[in-house]
């Protein structure tokens, strides 16, 4: 026991060393807030402090971990874990051709986003992680209903090919991040609990027969519209997909190490 | 300390599976290679209702008929259950020695190996061609992700989960997924009779 705690006390020290450096995680301390979605009974949900990336993870973050890992490369992934469109428009495995190297990087499935963030031995935000985190504007916590900060979303989602923007250049909230609004959508690590299908056709949400229990989960307040968009588009993925304007960031539940970029 | 020791292992863990990609991928290469969609390419641990550890892999070479339930639901999930034996009870003869059909657990907190067990015999299908399959919610939510089933929990005891009875070849490729309940399972039956029968 005593060589256990020793062995951990050499660990924690050499991780604080390396705390100094720069992590580029933001602290969001923990909280409770009524999703719009997956509450049961309109109960709040409890999210435990966490951290999360300052910004969405860029493209030569990501070469560098294409680089390291020559099975996550356009030309190498396999079919289960990307579809045909992984990385559509970086040039070649090694190359992002026009893309800005400070741009989000995009057109990655799930499966590479989920290794990417364990490769920096973190993890991708919960759904309701980033519900959380996202509902802060510059000053408050919860600015979900504010009329400015949901035109503010809105108008953005009328925009096109803000995924060509660099990172960084949208409002910082008040926990200290950027982008989670304007410019990409973001995998979370359980983007396959929702029961809505974008196809309108499919939508059978109040349908027993196909979604269990699914009577149970509803939308608290359908009037949210901007988070009801981000619901339905989840609710359209699939793991393998990977689409232009979907990007990702990493989360952690302990304080991250150094950055292993 | 409990927190210190469980940081320290999933920190751990982290890097492993990092490392991991790399050490599978030259060892597929020396061994027959695995297809691109197929289920095999899952690193994943599995634990059935025997307390047996089992990598997905070891079932390579089979039709794999598979479902995402929990021991604890009351409603859809028996009805999925029946369906399951429904399927199994209408396999051609010479098909069934090939044919494993999969009850893997959504729910691994309350779905312990015991807990699988007791299903299994409560069932009736505590013997071949039935397993039982639990792992650990991270595993859990990426092979959720690979069959397409949502799920989310909505309480202690409960779960809202898609429907849906997957059929794999015996490569592990998706061939063929029924959803919905009580639907006709003509076209299931089909499939898995068609693949054994190349085997």
């Amino acid at each position: 026991m005593k060589k256990h705690i020793f062995i951990l006390t050499i660990f924690f020290s050499v991780l604080s060393v390396m705390n100094a450096q720069e992590t580029g995680m933001a602290f969001i301390k923990e909280g409770s807030f009524i999703p719009l979605y997956g509450a049961v009974s309109k109960n709040p949900v409890a999210i435990k402090s966490f951290y999360m990336d300052i910004y969405p993870v860029n493209n030569s973050q990501f070469l560098k971990f294409v680089q390291k890992n020559p099975s996550y490369r356009k030309s190498k992934i396999k079919g289960i874990f990307a579809d045909k469109s992984y990385l559509s428009y970086w040039k070649s495995d090694l190359d992002f051709g026009n893309a800005k190297r400070n741009s989000p990087v995009t057109s990655v499935s799930w499966f590479a986003a989920k290794k990417y963030c364990e490769c920096q031995g973190k993890r991708l935000a919960t759904m309701d992680e980033w519900e959380y985190a996202a509902m802060a504007d510059t000053k408050k916590i919860d600015a979900r209903t504010k009329k400015e900060f949901n035109e503010y979303i809105l108008s953005w989602y009328e925009k096109s090919r803000t995924y060509e923007n660099e990172i960084g250049k949208t409002f910082k909230n008040y926990w200290g991040i950027y982008d989670m609004h304007g410019l990409v959508w973001e995998w979370t690590s359980d983007f396959n609990s929702i029961f809505l299908s974008g196809e309108s056709r499919k939508d059978k949400s109040t349908d027993k027969n196909l979604f269990c229990g699914s009577a149970s989960v509803n939308a608290t307040d359908l009037m949210d519209y901007a988070a009801f968009m981000r619901y339905a588009s989840r609710g359209s993925l699939k793991a393998h997909y990977s689409t232009r304007n979907l990007g990702f960031r990493c989360a952690s539940t302990t304080k991250p190490k150094s950055n292993l970029n | 300390m409990k927190k210190i020791t469980i940081a320290f292992l999933a920190l751990s863990l982290s890097f492993y599976s990092c490392k991991d990609s790399d050490k599978k991928e030259s060892k597929a290469k020396t061994k027959k290679e695995i297809s691109d969609l197929s289920i095999y390419n899952l690193p994943s641990k599995w634990t059935n209702q025997d307390g047996k550890d089992i990598e997905l892999k070891s079932l390579r070479g089979n039709v794999l008929v598979m479902v995402m339930i929990y021991t604890s639901c009351k409603s859809a999930c028996p009805r999925l259950v029946a369906d399951m034996r429904d399927i199994e009870s209408k396999l051609e003869k010479k098909t069934r020695q090939h044919v494993k059909l999969i009850l893997v657990s959504i729910d691994p907190n309350t779905d312990t190996p015991e807990r699988l067990k007791s299903f299994a015999i409560e069932n009736k299908m505590n013997q071949d061609p039935w397993i039982f399959l639990r792992s650990s919610e991270e595993n859990t939510r990426e092979f959720a992700a690979v069959l397409a089933v949502n799920y989310k929990q909505i309480s202690p005891i409960d779960f809202s989960h898609s429907n849906i009875i997957s059929v794999f070849n015996p490569e592990g490729e998706l061939v063929f997924q029924q959803e919905g309940l009580g639907v006709s399972n003509e076209k299931t039956i089909e499939t898995i009779n068609l693949e054994a029968a190349k085997l």
